[in-house]
């Protein structure tokens, strides 16, 4: 008898322990798998300047994340859109933008291409540059694997599917477009602005095709002029308390920016 | 006691390989349920996000980047081992020994690399658009011509001096001596080096994703781009959810049996030590 009461006030004593611990907190996120990558590269940083925290980052894509963040499931959700009419009971806290660009190799006489064009080239009713002003060549189409986020959003803004388009070459990341644009004269491919601008800041043999009009750059991403592109989203419920609200503030701040633009994204105006 | 850090020892590293292969089994589960293994080669094409798993043309890239690389690299691989245990003076073939050792040290991104800056323009300024089947098979016979060359060297150096001895006895001629005495007997040597040069080619991933194209398609000519089972589990895993990441799985199934046949005829030639 003695005994199971001195085990109950042990039980008890730990659990207390733990609980009166109260900076031991864990944030978690839910959501796009866009923002995912950057949102645990974030949580890296964060939880090393506040080693009691920890950030525990789900993916399930940006509904999971307006779902969990309505239902509070998540401390906060990831939405790599902007909130719809009837979402705006949630609060949103951009932290990014994600911009595609098309590109092409620098001596492709093309100076822009019409969004159906772009469409046409990909579906593979055009196949020859002549067809849109250009010499006399075949067009090599580069496109993204199944999955990656750019071909997600390239898909949406020309309302194509996966399976429409006549690829001549599947690359996975960025760069690996980057280099194949470059080195094939006669291609044409979609990355992320932020890596295409950097790159032919660089030097690469690439350029920036302008869209609707639009020049395809950081800076009209960050605007909000340019078409093809979206923002990165963190949605709450009710405004942000505590080690959520100063998870929110870091990834917004100019401390964040490194981050984001390591992961090929656009920081947000300061 | 020396016996049981032995058998702890052997135990890990076979539990280790059955525990890879459960764990593939078990992450294709999903996949394999959803679709049926018979969808995976009946499917019109592959495209995971819309649940069609097609991995023919895959399985076909695959097998037919490995004969080519396998082709070109075996007379190389076999001849200049031949060249220089029987032909090249003493110093030459140190030195082109250690050469062709250092061939095989290099790592294949750096293969990939040069595929993707110097050979794939290359080809696409003979037959656009570049990237394709036969930039793959140049890149894969490149790298396993060193493993071809070094076991066949190996194959060589173990025919015993008599038969050598006899040959000349009887008058042979240097290359009748290679033809009808040497080759025959180091013939299991030389296959061995083959079927590991081309496990080699089949388990490559990035040289070949960076040079091939990765179009899921069956191949009509050398210069069309194909996707090979490796490039499509590289290719997509970084953002594959639910049965497309169990499908990426399935792929890893299919190269485990396209390994395991090409193991079991390593092994049938091993056994065949007879020399004639």
């Amino acid at each position: 008898m003695r005994l199971r009461h001195v085990l109950l006030a042990a039980i008890v004593a730990a659990l207390s322990g733990c609980s009166s611990d109260e900076d031991e907190t864990s944030i978690v996120l839910t959501g796009s798998s866009t923002i995912a990558p950057l949102a645990s590269e974030l949580g890296k940083r964060f939880e090393a300047l506040h080693p009691r925290v920890r950030v525990d980052v789900q993916t399930g894509g940006s509904s999971r994340g307006i779902a969990d963040a309505r239902s509070e499931l998540a401390d906060l959700g990831m939405a790599s859109r902007a909130l719809y009419e009837d979402e705006h009971d949630l609060k949103a806290y951009t932290i990014a933008y994600d911009g595609v660009g098309i590109i092409v190799h620098r001596d492709n006489p093309v100076r822009k291409l019409t969004d159906k064009q772009i469409s046409g080239i990909y579906t593979g009713e055009i196949a020859n540059w002549n067809e849109v002003g250009g010499r006399d060549a075949p067009i090599t189409v580069v496109n993204k694997a199944e999955g990656r986020s750019t071909l997600e959003l390239f898909l949406e803004y020309f309302t194509l599917e996966s399976s429409d388009i006549e690829a001549d070459v599947v690359i996975g990341d960025n760069e690996q477009g980057i280099k194949t644009v470059a080195g094939n004269p006669d291609s044409i491919g979609y990355v992320s602005i932020g890596t295409a601008e950097y790159d032919a800041g660089q030097g690469v043999p690439i350029k920036l095709l302008p869209l609707s009009g639009v020049d395809a750059s950081t800076a009209n991403v960050r605007n909000g002029t340019f078409p093809l592109s979206r923002p990165l989203n963190l949605v709450k419920k009710t405004r942000p308390q505590g080690w959520v609200r100063r998870f929110v503030d870091f990834a917004r701040s100019p401390a964040a920016r490194n981050i984001v633009t390591s992961q090929f994204f656009v920081p947000i105006a300061q | 006691m020396l016996i049981w850090v032995l058998r702890v020892c052997a135990t890990l590293s076979g539990a280790i390989i059955i525990l890879i292969l459960a764990f593939l089994v078990l992450e294709s589960l999903p996949a394999l349920r959803h679709a049926g293994l018979a969808g995976f080669f009946t499917d019109a094409s592959w495209h995971p996000t819309e649940n069609l798993f097609n991995l023919l043309p895959m399985l076909w890239g695959t097998v037919l980047a490995m004969t080519g690389a396998v082709l070109i690299a075996t007379p190389l691989g076999i001849l200049s081992a031949v060249f220089c245990h029987y032909y090249a003076p003493p110093v030459i073939a140190r030195q082109y020994r250690r050469l062709i050792e250092l061939l095989a040290g290099i790592p294949s991104v750096v293969y990939g690399f040069w595929g993707l800056v110097v050979l794939v323009p290359l080809i696409g300024r003979l037959h656009p658009p570049g990237p394709s089947l036969l930039a793959g098979v140049i890149i894969l016979a490149i790298m396993i011509l060193p493993t071809i060359a070094l076991m066949a060297d190996a194959a060589l150096a173990n025919v015993p001096v008599q038969y050598l001895r006899g040959a000349h006895a009887l008058g042979l001629s240097r290359w009748a001596t290679v033809r009808g005495v040497v080759f025959p007997a180091a013939r299991s040597g030389l296959y061995t080096g083959v079927i590991l040069g081309a496990g080699r080619a089949v388990g490559e991933t990035m040289a070949v994703l960076m040079v091939c194209g990765n179009v899921v398609q069956m191949p009509v000519s050398l210069f069309d781009p194909v996707r090979t089972l490796t490039a499509n589990i590289a290719l997509e895993m970084a953002y594959a959810l639910g049965d497309h990441r169990s499908a990426l799985f399935v792929s890893g199934l299919v190269l485990m049996a396209l390994i395991l046949v090409l193991v079991a005829a390593a092994e049938r030639f091993a056994q065949n030590h007879i020399h004639v």
